[in-house]
């Protein structure tokens, strides 16, 4: 596209499928300890497809 | 639900419920904030007449480009729909195993902070340590209500956790020597203020710890002005060297230098600046959370420069990267492509059902920043989580539980926000912390520029 650049993202609405195994890390468990926060959280899924 | 912003030289519209991000030029950026509340022919016009100095826009360019939106939208990465709040997320009834503690070992400390939560280490209660019959009954309850997850975390914190550093390795070894026979992986953290790290620390940390938080607030005297041991004398000469010892040893094992930020330094960049200059490249820097009586506490006036400051951390990270001051930070690092699943997202950070904080004394809280509510106490590591009623209702705190997120695009991204800030500031969990919203957001808009400029760096 001429004017517009996407980025790579996860496609949040397919992770409806895949998602929710629960392994990744607890959100404020090892670095800020006071906020609330998930969007610097890897996903642990080894088996998520819709990416 | 889409967000259009411009920041460092970039258009950015963030489309809230795909989680797609795109960078546009000026004329898109303009097409997007029209389209779906103009008709077509009045977006041509309106961008015609807005462009009419520039010859390279004509109808043509400008119906090309909505195309492209059209396209966009077609395939779910631009205007989507939220079709999570009605799904049948039925949180209440989810699986929730516990997957994560933090264990008080020491509700005691060496240093004195005045803008401490745990009110200097104790949580308004007595002074005691942990006994290692407490914490192995605590990793067993942890293994016995993790179900089928691998990944166990479990963070030493206090007070100061090396004012009971043999009971904390005891448990190391303890966890260890559990984790084959019930097929677990243990990641530990370490929280410390630094001053009693010593060889013994060091090697078994970067042994065993799978990250260590090191408390700094950045420059000396703003460090020492808050951040004193019991004598009223700053910490930073003594910790210092410590620190820099601890992270050369680490061997490129995570750590996070963490400081706290107040009305004293609201040019935290300063501070977080300074920490690059000793040495350290992997940085977070956080808001303090106390009252707003405390002569310390953010105001309403700092906000704009928090702003300015955010921005300004972010440039100079672009500036940065892969230079030998090159660093990170806590907030700014966000995986776009790998990152959390919806359900991580609605579901929040997991205090109170997954994650759990264990006083000396073995009681349970939803978090380590409740354990100074009486009210919160859950139960204890023997019976277990007595009062379902407690986990149940942080089961339901979630981002689909505020009404003041349902606006809010940036909802994905903090998942409603922390129950503890919303508790102190509003008196309930599924309350929310407007001020923290509010640098939240802006740090989310700084962390996506960040990648925005690394795609149109990479294209150049």
């Amino acid at each position: 596209m001429k004017r517009i650049n996407t980025l790579n993202t996860r496609d949040l609405a397919k992770s409806v499928k895949n998602g929710g195994c629960g392994e990744c890390q607890t959100s404020c468990q090892s670095a800020c300890k006071t906020s609330c926060g998930v969007a610097n959280q890897p996903c642990e899924n080894k088996n998520s497809k819709e990416q | 639900m889409i967000h259009q912003y411009k920041m460092n030289g970039y258009n950015i519209v963030v489309d809230t419920f795909s989680g797609s991000i795109h960078s546009v030029d000026d004329v898109a950026y303009d097409i997007i904030g029209l389209y779906g509340n103009t008709k077509k022919e009045d977006i041509v016009s309106h961008i015609l007449d807005k462009y009419k100095n520039n010859a390279s826009i004509n109808r043509e360019e400008i119906l090309e480009c909505i195309e492209d939106i059209e396209f966009l939208k077609d395939n779910g990465k631009l205007y989507s729909e939220d079709i999570y709040s009605n799904k049948a997320f039925d949180l209440k009834n989810r699986n929730t195993d516990i997957k994560a503690l933090c264990l008080h070992v020491a509700h005691t400390c060496n240093l004195n902070c005045e803008y401490c939560f745990a009110r200097q280490g104790n949580y308004n209660g007595e002074n005691s340590l942990m006994s290692f019959e407490v914490g192995k009954q605590a990793l067993d309850f942890l293994i016995a209500n993790s179900g089928n997850r691998v990944n166990l975390e479990v963070d030493f914190f206090g007070g100061e956790p090396l004012m009971n550093w043999e009971v904390v390795k005891q448990l190391v070894g303890y966890a260890r020597s559990q984790e084959k026979k019930y097929n677990k992986k243990f990641r530990f953290t370490l929280t410390t203020n630094g001053m009693l790290i010593n060889d013994d620390v060091i090697d078994f940390s970067n042994k065993e710890m799978y990250n260590v938080v090191l408390s700094l607030d950045g420059r000396k005297e703003i460090h020492d002005k808050l951040r004193k041991n019991l004598a009223g004398d700053g910490s930073y000469d003594i910790i210092v060297p410590k620190f820099k010892e601890f992270v050369e040893k680490r061997n490129g094992k995570n750590y996070y230098m963490r400081g706290t930020f107040t009305h004293n330094n609201v040019e935290f960049t300063k501070d977080i600046f300074h920490m690059a200059d000793l040495g350290f490249y992997e940085l977070s820097m956080e808001p303090v959370v106390c009252s707003p009586s405390d002569p310390y506490a953010l105001t309403k006036e700092d906000l704009p420069i928090l702003f300015e400051q955010y921005e300004l951390l972010a440039k100079e990270m672009i500036k940065r990267k892969n230079k030998e001051n090159d660093f990170t930070f806590y907030h700014y690092t966000i995986d776009l492509n790998n990152g959390p699943c919806i359900y991580k997202r609605i579901s929040g950070c997991g205090s109170g059902t997954e994650y759990l904080a264990v006083t000396p004394q073995g009681e349970l809280f939803p978090c380590h920043q409740f354990v100074d509510s009486p009210k919160y106490n859950m139960g204890n590591v023997w019976d277990g989580v007595t009062k379902t009623n407690i986990r149940d209702e942080f089961k339901l705190c979630n981002v689909y539980s505020r009404s003041e997120c349902d606006d809010c695009w940036a909802k994905l991204y903090c998942s409603g926000g922390c129950a503890a800030n919303a508790y102190h500031s509003t008196g309930n969990i599924s309350g929310t912390y407007e001020y923290g919203c509010e640098l939240f957001r802006k740090r989310i808009e700084c962390a996506i520029m960040i990648k925005v400029a690394e795609l149109e760096d990479d294209k150049n």
